[in-house]
């Protein structure tokens, strides 16, 4: 059974190897960080996998903590980190 | 499992290798926040629940809003342009970092290899199990910190109070502009998770004397919640009067470890150390006022200037 | 092997099959909108999946509370940022994706 959720455990880890793919290509700001909420999403599930797989309830809190946290740092980049149009990025380019 | 960790690891140094070495400032700052939440599931993996928990809330959610903020207040073409051309892929300079960066990852492979032949021996685990007792907590991590080695938590502390201090000395801030777009969909959402931020730093904090937790975990929490709410466009006013508490709410925390410590010498156990029938209750007391200082003192680094109230 | 382990080990897989359709989208889908689609969408019943598969295996009624509280955070967080950036990037004047004749 646990080496169910370590090999699905490996194939979430791939999912982040590809989401990799976004983060560093774009083609806008807005992919990047969309890229980088699922990150944390997946993080979440692959530590709730980790804490079945280990058999640790602790790691539920950690998983609680993410969870929390992952509202903040999209709320950060909306509000302060994307920057104007006017600074020259081409972001108006079809897909 | 090998295969997972592999990943894992080689993830963490792709991560850390774009972080360095994309040229534009929003690429480094995604890469951080990627790696701060693969570092979180590392931490998992080594079996270091209070570190993840920390990473957790310091890596992945304070930092990325910090940089963002940060990034948003460059000038724009200083942020936007590229910090070394794009040609940087040809000439002897590049193939000696590189050969530098693949030399250095090879050594410390080896290093790391060697090292754990050696790390046969059973550490203080032991140790710290056998005298968990006299602790007055229940959760080792716990222990270490505000017991056997509480003057290094007090030293920490003294090191975030110092570099809000610094900080501050940098001149003052006014509070950010208010959004020029209007966003009501994050005003609600902030509303809702404000009280749920609240109850889990709390729990986080109770927590700490049995389980994961404890005052840094929880004070990154409240801080989170804080910054939370100054991005949703909530100015909080600060006034010559609210100043005056303010300042002695990030000074709490150092306060009151130091004024326990004494106190003990005082009455003749030495700093910081504890009698066995008070351990518990002075470690609850010395971790709440830590907890809420360190909240304060994240933010206060946050706003990143002495908050100006003259502007009100 | 109970089964409670087996309807929470099932409950997992099919989460983690959402998770690659939704990477699947972010890897394929043409701009911006229609990845947060994908994303939004796959990625949380995927996660929601999961943490039901977990909470039917801990069999603890504490434990599947909590799952639950972070399931729903995860939700909020995600439908208030994917309506975030899609707005903030319409208003930017990124444009939607048309198919090209």
């Amino acid at each position: 059974m646990t080496t169910l959720y370590l090999v699905l455990v490996g194939v979430l880890m791939g999912n982040i190897a590809i989401g990799l793919i976004r983060i560093l290509r774009g083609p806008t700001v807005a992919d990047r960080m969309l890229a980088a909420e699922f990150f944390g999403t997946v993080t979440v599930a692959i530590i709730l996998l980790l804490a079945i797989a280990m058999d640790k309830s602790v790691y539920y809190d950690v998983a609680l903590v993410f969870a929390l946290l992952s509202a903040l740092a999209v709320v950060a980049f909306v509000t302060r980190g994307w920057p104007d149009r006017k600074s020259g990025e081409q972001e108006d380019e079809r897909g | 499992m090998v295969l997972f960790d592999l990943i894992l690891g080689l993830l963490l140094v792709v991560l850390v290798q774009k972080c360095l070495s994309v040229t534009d400032l929003f690429g480094a700052v995604i890469s951080f926040m990627a790696f701060g939440l693969l570092m979180a599931v590392a931490w998992v993996r080594l079996e270091a629940p209070d570190i993840a928990l920390a990473e957790a809330a310091i890596g992945s959610g304070l930092t990325g809003a910090l940089l963002f903020s940060t990034l948003g207040r460059l000038p724009h073409s200083e942020a936007r342009q590229p910090i070394a051309s794009r040609t940087v892929g040809s000439g002897p300079g590049y193939w000696l970092a590189a050969g530098f960066w693949w030399v250095s990852i090879m050594l410390l492979s080896v290093a790391f290899f060697l090292s754990l032949l050696e790390l046969q021996a059973p550490g203080l685990g032991g140790y710290l199990q056998e005298r968990l007792s006299e602790s007055g907590v229940l959760n080792p991590v716990t222990a270490v910190l505000l017991n056997f080695r509480s003057l290094d938590t007090v030293m920490e502390i003294a090191v975030l109070l110092l570099a809000v201090a610094v900080v501050w000395s940098l001149g003052t801030v006014g509070w950010p502009a208010k959004q020029k777009l209007s966003l009501p969909l994050l005003v609600g959402l902030v509303r809702l998770l404000t009280p749920v931020f609240l109850l889990v730093a709390f729990s986080l904090l109770w927590r700490g004397n049995h389980a994961p937790g404890g005052a840094f975990p929880s004070g990154a929490v409240l801080a989170a919640a804080s910054i939370l709410l100054l991005l949703a466009g909530k100015t909080i006013r600060i006034y010559p009067l609210t100043m005056f508490w303010l300042r002695w709410v990030l000074a709490a925390g150092l306060l009151v470890f130091v004024l326990a410590g004494m106190s003990l010498m005082f009455a003749g156990y030495g700093f910081l150390v504890y009698p066995e029938q008070w351990a518990g209750t002075m470690i609850l007391i010395i971790e709440v006022s830590a907890g809420v200082s360190i909240g304060a003192m994240l933010m206060a680094l946050y706003i990143g200037g002495e908050p100006d109230f003259h502007a009100g | 092997m109970s089964a409670a382990d087996i309807a929470g080990a099932a409950l997992v897989v099919v989460g983690v099959l959402f998770f690659l359709s939704g990477t699947l989208g972010l890897l394929r889908f043409p701009d911006i909108y229609t990845r947060i689609h994908a994303l939004t969408k796959a990625d949380n019943l995927g996660l929601g999946l999961i943490c039901l598969g977990s909470a039917v295996q801990s069999g603890s009624l504490l434990t599947a509370l909590k799952l639950l509280l972070v399931w729903i955070l995860v939700l909020l967080a995600a439908a208030a940022g994917a309506s975030l950036i899609a707005q903030t990037a319409h208003e930017r004047g990124i444009r939607p994706w048309e198919r090209q004749e």
